[in-house]
């Protein structure tokens, strides 16, 4: 096996690890801990009085808004890192594509800027 | 010789002992960091002692909060979505544990070191906003949802800045790979003088701070803490939870902050190198579990210095901070970076 895939490969035994370690302190707890059901600690907790409504309710819209916003740079992102590690090699023919590509995602930033999406209402 | 013993091991046999030496090292860390600066440093900030009767000064407090929860029933809320509810803090924990997959401590000292380390890093960081809006959303609880809301606003908000002030030091190194990083702050020169190395803080400052601000958001710390407040939404998404479940979030802040502060050291404070000693040397792999441990501290001192001295942002104050400030000058930072990398 190569390197390459040898180095994922110790990855992924960690992460079972890690999913092992986690099951492990949920099942010491589980034969640990007590257990006594009673009707009123299933209850949603709301402050102490009886829950109104649903739990799960509309909220703002700002957040989807932000989210957008989110997923458009962080592709950027992965655009940049590639970059950056050649950009030695590329010289300034790279640095002019890469000013271009930061000038217009920075046009977009100001552009939601310009139009309020930043602001919190 | 203890250090080139670790390279005539197989390969089953060295990714054991790795593997049990970071089972051991996560737990530890996290409760290094809670006791240290969450219950002492924190205290004598405040003029009081701080817990002072488990163990002596107090060390076996958060081992005896750990059993305490343990012997905690896990209760469900009736209306909650199970397995959304249970699973999430176990995603949220996971991705805390795979940060240290990549974290290294050494030359040869590292779980595995990738060649996109950094990215990879970063990748499994952001994954704990799925987990607290996985809570958030099973909970079934107004107050849960509003915190899973905020927080999943706020970090997908101040992931950016992290990742992109990282970028600045993956341009100065040329390599996204953590130990390259580190070699490549040891083996610099500042004019010509190579005594200390190139720490890269000496010219990603701003990189750094930036970098600091925005971990000090993804851990949901004071002064970025809306999303768990306790005066305003009563612990958000970690409302409903108790016993060990409760306890992952808490593990994982604290483990994701010790990770945190270890990827800040090797990105800016040289990692592992101490000056004086070859780079290449095998002593390294000694001696840099305790340099990494001793930069470690110093940055979540800081980290945790900013959570006791300021007061909690708003929710406009935080993203404004977020979009209109943080990120323009971190792409103000990799575009000047690049020029100087290139022109110089």
């Amino acid at each position: 096996m190569s390197d390459f895939l040898r180095s994922y490969l110790t990855v992924g035994f960690f992460a079972v690890l890690a999913v092992l370690m986690v099951a492990l302190m949920l099942g010491a707890g589980a034969v640990l801990r007590p257990e006594r059901p009673q009707r009123q600690k299933y209850v949603t907790y709301e402050s102490g009085v009886d829950p109104v409504g649903d739990g799960w309710s509309q909220s703002t819209l700002r957040y989807y808004l932000f989210a957008l916003l989110f997923v458009m740079f962080d592709v950027e992102a992965v655009f940049i890192f590639p970059w950056a590690t050649r950009l030695e090699v590329y010289g300034v023919f790279g640095l002019v594509e890469m000013a271009i590509f930061i000038f217009i995602l920075a046009l977009g930033l100001f552009y939601a800027w310009r139009k309020r999406v930043l602001r919190w209402v | 010789m203890i250090w080139t013993l670790a390279l005539e091991l197989a390969y089953w046999q060295q990714t054991a002992i790795k593997l049990v030496v970071v089972a051991l090292v996560i737990p530890t860390a996290a409760l290094i960091l809670g006791y240290v600066f969450l219950m002492k440093m924190m205290s004598f900030m405040q003029s009081r002692l701080g817990p002072m009767e488990a163990g002596p000064y107090g060390t076996l407090q958060l081992l005896a909060d750990g059993v305490k929860f343990l012997q905690k029933e896990d209760v469900f809320p009736r209306r909650a979505d199970r397995y959304v509810f249970a699973l999430a803090p176990v995603v949220v924990l996971v991705s805390t544990f795979l940060l240290y997959a990549v974290l290294p401590m050494g030359p040869d000292a590292v779980v595995s070191s990738l060649d996109a380390g950094l990215f990879f890093a970063l990748a499994v960081a952001s994954l704990s906003v799925i987990g607290v809006l996985m809570a958030g959303w099973g909970s079934a609880n107004k107050y849960a949802l509003m915190g899973g809301m905020r927080a999943a606003g706020q970090l997908i908000a101040y992931e950016l800045p992290l990742v992109l002030a990282a970028i600045g030091v993956v341009i100065q190194a040329g390599t996204l790979d953590l130990n390259k990083i580190v070699l490549a702050q040891a083996n610099g020169e500042l004019f010509g003088w190579g005594a200390i190395g190139f720490p890269y803080i000496l010219t990603q400052f701003l990189g750094f701070a930036i970098f600091l601000v925005a971990v000090q958001a993804e851990l949901t710390q004071p002064p970025f803490d809306m999303p768990v407040a306790e005066s305003e939404i009563v612990g958000g998404y970690q409302v409903e939870y108790t016993g060990f479940r409760f306890l992952f979030f808490f593990m994982a802040e604290f483990g994701t902050a010790f990770a945190f502060a270890g990827i800040a050291s090797v990105l800016f404070l040289g990692g592992w190198y101490v000056p004086g000693l070859d780079p290449a040397s095998g002593w390294f792999n000694l001696i840099g579990p305790f340099v990494m441990f001793i930069k470690i501290m110093a940055v979540s001192a800081l980290i945790f210095w900013f959570r006791f001295t300021f007061p909690r942002l708003r929710e406009d104050q935080l993203q404004k901070l977020a979009w209109k400030v943080l990120v323009p000058l971190a792409l103000g930072n990799i575009v000047v970076t690049g020029v100087l990398k290139v022109l110089v």
